[in-house]
């Protein structure tokens, strides 16, 4: 995925990944409900059955699981532990974007400004990383990060005993920026290569500083891979499991380790299940105000999100 | 691309880079090293070296079946997954019903959703049904996790094609069968080849879901990696990791050095013709 057309099919995929709207174009006629019904029928009989009738139990058990009621709303909002789980899960999530923004801003302009074959082995160097096992991934940060790591015994140099980084919520958003930096990265350089570079060039050319026409006319342009990037991010954060698992100490767990413990080890269905009602919620919600936003800025979420046309 | 940067900023910029392009990758070499270690301890540097890891690796049925369990499975995801979303994003792509694009939503729905949530009622459902521990039921739900990759990759080759060439199979009198196999397969064969690698992946690194599924008698690799990491400590996982990670990079290499330049071949041709 090294040049243009194939970064255009990965922002696709977030783009498509979140499109909501009837906004698609319908393209040729060759078959109208009836058919693509048919067509579609096996993929959504397996659908139907292994994903979307699972998750509905799920929403469903959070009002009826042991007896029909509001006792496992009361249960979450009730428990000071939930609440700060879910809080928690909020503000790492919020700054995991905020650090993969920052980030992979500068990565990204710089991808516009260098050569093809630059270009072409950075986007390979973000490319492996998204391509990699989370669990290996992971796996290597806690020997980076563990005590008697490498990262450890350098802080030992200048005198620093113990780092002390590892089951912290430090290591926590070290590994998931980590993780989730090609997905900002990728919609970013979409929108950012589409820029029209003429445009500084006619600010200054009118007596702009640099700097000036770059905050006045090339980041407003880049703002919609800005935030379809960081809306991916966050969106993908609020799920994660596995990292906070292990890199985090069991006082760093994020919703979805909650509703695992609910579920498989303490065998509280309901209570799992209001953990992933709540889950969902939030998450579409999020979707929603940012479809909300981008409809009234003039763009609508895919634009937002995908910030290219496939 | 004109880049009037000064090269002051572009110094800067390319110090940034490089610093997260190291932050990118650096972690996961560590894994290479840190399986020939012969201590027990992840400690880094190894003291001593050795390839103890990997024999442990090799000759634990445990850890073997895993792999297999996990090969198995995602081979069998690659294949149901790829068959299913291919003809589902053909299906989507050309209806002009206004159900196409709810269509096309409720499958990309897995890709948005976390993962857990299917995790806890798929944990239920199979207990019910029986379904725990099976390979049967693992495809099943791997494809829905891998469907949405796979409509996507097929659906970006499909934005290139073009649907005059089937016309004129057609006109010169190819049924749509012959049509379907002899013209639309081949010019969207990239997109389906990279739908099955990305389906393949998808089912081969995943644990969410995986750990609401596994037996005692059935594991998955990630699953086996993600255990003794949080709860045995067994450190063969660095033997394993090294092994997944040295599969990803050469199922990488194939992606970038052969399906991306096939695609590219394909749509140029698509666009001389």
């Amino acid at each position: 995925m090294a040049n243009a057309p194939d970064t255009v099919q990965f922002s696709a995929l977030s783009t498509e990944a979140i499109r909501t709207g009837g906004t698609g174009r319908r393209r040729r006629s060759a078959g109208g409900t009836r058919t693509l019904m048919l067509v579609l029928l096996p993929a959504f009989v397996v659908l139907a059955v292994f994903y979307f009738y699972p998750m509905l139990t799920v929403l469903i058990a959070a009002f009826n699981d042991p007896q029909l009621g509001w006792q496992n709303f009361q249960w979450f909002f009730g428990q000071q532990v939930n609440l700060d789980v879910l809080g928690r899960t909020l503000l790492i999530s919020f700054w995991v974007t905020v650090i993969c923004v920052i980030l992979a801003f500068p990565f990204s302009y710089f991808l516009t400004v260098v050569t093809p074959s630059t270009r072409s082995f950075l986007m390979l160097i973000v490319l492996i990383p998204f391509w990699t096992s989370t669990v290996v991934r992971t796996f290597a940060w806690v020997i980076l990060l563990q005590d008697s790591g490498p990262i450890g015994a350098f802080m030992k140099l200048f005198g620093v005993d113990s780092l002390g980084i590892i089951r912290t919520p430090t290591a926590v958003l070290i590994g998931m920026a980590q993780v989730l930096l090609p997905f900002v990265v990728l919609p970013m350089y979409a929108t950012m290569s589409k820029i029209d570079t003429r445009l500084l060039t006619a600010a200054r050319s009118l007596g702009a500083r640099p700097s000036k026409a770059f905050v006045s006319v090339y980041l407003p342009l880049s703002l919609p891979g800005v935030a379809s990037g960081a809306l991916l991010c966050f969106v993908m954060a609020l799920g994660f499991y596995i990292t906070p698992a292990m890199l985090g100490s069991s006082r760093d767990a994020f919703l979805s380790t909650l509703i695992q413990g609910q579920v498989q080890g303490l065998a509280q269905w309901g209570h799992g299940s209001v953990i992933g009602f709540v889950l969902l919620v939030v998450t579409l919600v999020i979707l929603g105000v940012a479809g909300y936003v981008g409809k009234k800025t003039g763009g609508s979420v895919q634009d937002m999100v995908g910030g290219s046309k496939a | 691309m004109n880049n009037e940067v000064r090269p002051l900023t572009k110094v800067l910029l390319s110090i940034v880079t490089v610093i997260i392009a190291i932050w990118l990758i650096a972690p996961m070499l560590i894994v290479f090293p840190i399986s020939f270690s012969g201590d027990p301890s992840f400690q880094f540097p190894p003291r001593s070296w050795s390839t103890r890891w990997y024999e442990s690796f090799f000759t634990n049925s445990q850890w073997m079946d895993a792999l297999g369990n996990s090969a198995l499975i995602g081979l069998l995801v690659a294949i149901v997954g790829t068959a299913l979303g291919t003809i589902a994003a053909l299906a989507i792509n050309r209806s002009t019903s206004r159900l196409a694009q709810t269509a096309q939503t409720l499958m990309l729905t897995p890709m948005i959703v976390p993962p857990i949530i299917a995790g806890a009622g798929i944990y239920t459902f199979f207990l019910k049904a029986d379904l725990v521990g099976t390979i049967f039921g693992f495809v099943m739900v791997h494809v829905c996790l891998a469907l949405p990759l796979v409509v996507i990759a097929v659906n970006a080759s499909l934005s290139g094609y073009d649907r005059s060439l089937e016309l004129a199979a057609a006109s010169l009198g190819a049924n749509r069968l012959k049509t379907f196999f002899t013209i639309t397969v081949p010019l969207i064969a990239p997109g389906i080849l990279a739908g099955a690698v990305f389906a393949f992946v998808t089912s081969f690194d995943e644990v969410i879901v995986a750990q609401f599924m596994v037996s005692p008698a059935l594991q998955t690799l990630p699953i086996m990696m993600y255990t003794s990491v949080t709860r045995t400590t067994d450190p063969t996982i660095a033997a394993a990791a090294a092994l997944v990670l040295a599969a990803i990079l050469v199922a990488f290499c194939l992606y970038q050095f052969v399906v991306v330049p096939l695609t590219r071949r394909s749509r140029k041709q698509q666009v001389s013709e």
